[in-house]
């Protein structure tokens, strides 16, 4: 007998069908099925964040999120919030202060980000390095990363937006 | 690491899970938010044949208050409670104690029937309920049962929940006005276990407290109460002299155990420590 399941879900607004086994982890079957290789694992027991996307609206840990229960559900990723613009400002806030070193932790880092940018707008420097201690750097670049969420958080609470530099390549 | 293969089912209602759960037998595990089971899944350090996913029993869902008690369903995610007005209301030591859940993507998921039905010592809600003198509604094949937090809590990871039945809510008497809390952990980084932690509830005139609850937790096998100094504190102006002899009282009452970095002696000073800054958060 197989224990596979059917599962249909929107995944960065492209309907998905698939079967697959239960144990298979949201991560490993949007990485390794969907060949999306935004979301990231690291740990793979919920401590790094590495994995961080979004299932209906909320960030999650894709590690600790079985495939199965996301049966159903709306899945965005980088890939996803990327192209609708979604994370525009603090992409270009990310990139201007040098958020990152080797970008393992990015992509986890800016859904974390964005969730605190979005439902606690008049957050203290403290309490966006509270939030992102959730996510690890091992480069240990925290405080690129904390000035460039400042930056979006006073910035949108002037009512401005960051706008992005358009690439030279 | 990966899971080891298993079944998933997902009942629509909490008379179909029970019978699932029945039929399953104690291979089977319950999922909601998932997020220690699945860690422990990635880990192996369990392998249950089947996962019966609970998320879809309404039984089990909302915050809403009945009389003058406050029920939270057992699917009630801790972001939910972090964000709820009625708990804020109802239930401050709560939201209080819900930014303390390890992150908000884990927040997101996780359940507050989840980490009480798990019993684990350090975490925050099963010392919560016991502070909040909580009673447990629990479905089984034989109905519904009600026990106290009190009761609830046995040994290490260990409830009174039998492997037949399900945690559908738990119902908390509504804060009063002149009713104080106090939430606090000590914890390496924001979000981890803590190393001691402590939730006061009591009832406050002037410098005077009385009706209280000194409830420490990831200091024992499970939460417990500092009885000897709850009695100490209890309708007595609260001043330097008192409080230094409560510390004491919760010092030598509680027998605190060692966790891999920290030793008894540690924790039993983190009691003292935890319950003075309280006491006098409370009366300042």
């Amino acid at each position: 007998m197989s224990l596979k399941k059917k599962i249909t879900m929107t995944v960065n607004g492209l309907t998905v069908n698939a079967e697959i086994e239960p144990r298979r982890h949201l991560v490993d079957f949007l990485r390794e099925d969907l060949h999306l290789k935004g979301p990231h694992l690291g740990c793979e027991q919920g401590a790094c964040g590495a994995c961080t996307v979004k299932v209906d609206g909320k960030i999650i840990r894709g590690c600790l999120y079985l495939a199965v229960q996301a049966n159903g559900c709306v899945v965005e990723t980088i890939e996803g919030l990327t192209k609708s613009g979604a994370l525009a400002d603090l992409q270009e806030a990310f990139m201007r202060h040098n958020a990152m070193q080797c970008g393992f932790c990015s992509s986890g880092m800016l859904l974390a980000a964005a969730e605190l940018v979005e439902k606690l707008p008049q957050s203290t420097r403290e309490e966006v390095r509270e939030w992102i201690s959730g996510n690890y750097c091992r480069c240990t670049g925290y405080h690129s990363i904390v000035d460039a969420i400042m930056a979006v958080l006073q910035a949108r609470a002037k009512g401005e937006k960051i706008k992005p530099v358009v690439a030279l390549a | 690491m990966k899971a080891a293969a298993f079944d998933y089912a997902k009942p629509k209602a909490l008379s179909e899970a029970l019978a699932m759960l029945a039929e399953a037998g104690e291979d089977a595990q319950l999922i909601a938010g998932g997020q220690t089971l699945l860690a422990t899944l990635n880990l192996r350090l369990s392998e249950p044949s089947m996962l019966i996913d609970i998320t879809n029993l309404d039984e089990l869902k909302g915050i809403s208050v009945i009389g003058d008690q406050l029920r939270i369903g057992a699917l009630v995610t801790h972001t939910e409670i972090e964000d709820s007005k009625l708990i804020g209301q109802h239930a401050p030591l709560l939201k209080a104690a819900a930014p303390h859940i390890a992150h908000r993507a884990i927040r997101n998921l996780g359940t507050w029937g989840g980490s009480l039905a798990y019993g684990d010592p350090a975490a925050e809600w099963p010392a919560c309920s016991l502070a909040l003198n909580a009673t447990m509604l629990i479905g089984g094949p034989d109905g519904e049962r009600r026990i106290s937090a009190q009761d609830f809590f046995i040994d290490l990871y260990t409830t009174s929940l039998e492997p037949n039945e399900i945690l559908i809510a738990t119902e908390i008497p509504i804060a009063s006005s002149n009713q104080v809390f106090y939430f606090h952990e000590l914890a390496r980084r924001h979000g981890d276990y803590a190393i001691a932690g402590v939730a006061l509830v009591a009832n406050k005139a002037g410098n005077v407290l009385s009706d209280c609850t000194f409830t420490f937790f990831s200091v024992c096998a499970t939460p417990i109460m500092a009885k000897k100094a709850q009695a100490l504190v209890d309708g007595k102006p609260l001043n330097d002299e008192l409080i230094a002899n409560a510390v004491g009282a919760a010092r030598q009452e509680i027998e605190s155990i060692a966790d891999i970095t920290n030793s008894a002696q540690t924790k039993q000073h983190l009691i003292g420590v935890l319950l003075e800054r309280g006491l006098k958060h409370l009366i300042a």
